[in-house]
């Protein structure tokens, strides 16, 4: 038994995220201000976040926390104690078991389900803040569809690297009218973009909330010269052997030793369980 | 013929001190029109309520758009006044870091309006962006700087490049040489009247330098503590002043 009000927040807070949310659904891609509250963690660590899971969470959900695909980094660790404690949820580290997903910078690479809501942590909503500094100026340029400015950033990643260089938070266009920041994911997960599951973004410090309902389209922007490439490291996954997974870049010792895993930790341990086997995967079971 | 632009009684107020009052004038298709005056007398502001930078108390500016026609841009939404802004308008501020985005390179400046108005071809807007560059005599080779990198005339050219690239139809230029060295103004404004004949470009120019108006303008208006003291041909103004303070403003002028 805790003292806490169910999922920490109190009440009329978690009604106010909620219609925020609703909005935030009905109007996919708009960023819907919202009253955000201190939490008892620091800025950039995910108070969007959480404010949006403990405003979804109900008695009977299982919870999931990912932090850059892995289940075991501290930001995972902590938020989900955090939710254990304040809402005594069941949380599990697999995607397929749970029904709402927290997550920092990755999509898990098991597709979702239309019965999980995947709740992403954002630091900066705004696509076009490095180009446009004033929040005036890029809310009117929302309003009024001014989009050409997001193509200057394109352009000039082109301009200056033979490619468009931007490689995680790579902005879309949702349902063909809204300009989104997709947080920082890989743009290997822009495709997965386009789910079974609801989507939903929470910005802590800068009172955001936005979202893509199922089944939304969203775009990758490009140039149609430069087409958008889902790309990642050119490796198999050197525990599991996954060719098709996004993978962090591991250095293991001083000599330029490295190593190439699935970033999306839980996906990586049931394709072990499954018996598949990477470069340096353990030999034990040879014999 | 139809005016291209079209301004009736144009006023701004500043609470009780006047920005400018009651000015009116046509501007034909493929005619500059100088606008001249001293510090404070109201230029800037009457271009800013020209431009739709400034929304004008009282008044209404008739602009001749392409598919409507003669339409008032004050009771525009915002919207198509921005796009009319992006396309058939182009303003060029004395400053050009006022008009150019400076973290962005050359290219990408003179790009931008085109991916404004739809521009998705990234091999089009580079060639374009380097046709316009060399239109306002900058090398291809500083396609890729900043414009932080070049000098005062060349930010000054590039801005100019940026706006025209859409093919605009009439262009607010807001003391377009002020800041720059008597040579590179020469330059500049060789270049400019050079462009607006090209093009036939309908131009409104601020400036307090009457050398540039006597260059560019066909018209010119006086203006002094937000009135317009005279108007006329730009030879007839400046070569027989029939008010006082353009008399005033003529023998100003040191002969070298």
């Amino acid at each position: 038994m805790s003292d806490y009000n169910f999922a920490y927040l109190d009440e009329q807070t978690k009604r106010m995220i909620r219609r925020a949310l609703l909005k935030a659904v009905a109007v996919p891609g708009y960023q819907v201000p919202f009253a955000s509250r201190e939490m008892p963690m620091p800025y950039g660590w995910g108070t969007g976040g959480v404010q949006v899971t403990a405003a979804c969470l109900t008695p009977d959900d299982t919870l999931k926390v990912i932090d850059q695909g892995a289940d075991d980094t501290t930001n995972a660790v902590s938020i989900r104690k955090f939710f254990e404690k304040t809402a005594q949820v069941a949380t599990t580290e697999q995607t397929r078991a749970a029904s709402v997903i927290q997550t920092r910078h990755r999509i898990p690479e098991e597709p979702l389900t239309a019965d999980q809501i995947l709740v992403y942590q954002v630091p900066i909503p705004e696509p076009l803040r490095f180009l446009e500094p004033r929040e005036t100026e890029t809310r009117r340029m929302h309003a009024l569809e001014e989009y050409g400015l997001m193509h200057v950033k394109l352009y000039e990643d082109i301009a200056r690297h033979g490619h468009i260089a931007t490689s995680y938070a790579y902005p879309v266009k949702v349902e063909g009218r809204y300009v989104m920041d997709p947080s920082p994911i890989p743009k290997f997960d822009n495709p997965k973009l386009e789910t079974a599951a609801l989507q939903l973004f929470g910005a802590g410090r800068e009172q955001r909330i936005y979202a893509i309902p199922p089944h939304t389209r969203v775009v990758s922007l490009d140039f149609e010269d430069h087409p958008f490439e889902a790309s990642k490291a050119d490796h198999p996954c050197d525990l599991c052997g996954a060719r098709h997974t996004y993978l962090d870049e591991v250095i293991t010792d001083d000599a330029g030793g490295r190593m190439f895993v699935c970033s999306d930790t839980d996906y990586c341990a049931q394709r072990r369980a499954e018996g598949h086997r990477g470069r340096l995967s353990p030999q034990e079971d040879a014999a | 013929m139809t005016p291209l632009l079209s301004a009736r009684s144009i006023a701004k107020f500043y609470g009780t001190r006047i920005g400018c009052t009651d000015v009116s004038f046509d501007l034909y298709p493929g005619e500059v029109l100088g606008i001249v005056g001293e510090s404070g007398s109201g230029k800037s502001t009457l271009l800013n309520c020209l431009a739709g930078h400034l929304a004008p108390d009282t008044g209404e500016i008739l602009f001749d758009t392409r598919t409507d026609g003669p339409r008032d841009t004050l009771r525009m939404s915002e919207a198509e006044r921005r796009m009319l802004s992006r396309t058939d308008w182009a303003f060029v501020h004395q400053n050009p870091r006022d008009g150019l985005r400076m973290g962005v390179s050359a290219g990408g400046n003179v790009g931008e309006r085109l991916m404004a108005v739809g521009a998705r071809h990234y091999g089009n807007i580079r060639a374009e962006a380097t046709d316009w560059l060399g239109r306002v005599e900058i090398t291809d080779d500083r396609l890729d700087d900043r414009p932080s990198d070049f000098s005062g005339g060349m930010q000054q050219r590039l801005q100019i490049a940026r706006n025209l690239v859409t093919g605009p139809r009439l262009v607010f230029m807001d003391e377009p040489t002020g800041g720059l060295d008597v040579s590179v103004q020469a330059r500049l404004l060789d270049l400019l009247r050079g462009l607006v004949r090209e093009m036939g470009l309908s131009a409104i120019i601020v400036t307090h330098d009457l050398a540039v108006v006597r260059l560019l303008a066909h018209r010119l208006m006086v203006m002094k503590s937000g009135h317009v003291v005279e108007q006329g041909l730009t030879d007839q103004v400046l070569d027989d002043p029939q008010h006082a303070y353009t008399q005033l403003l003529v023998s100003s002028i040191l002969q070298v």
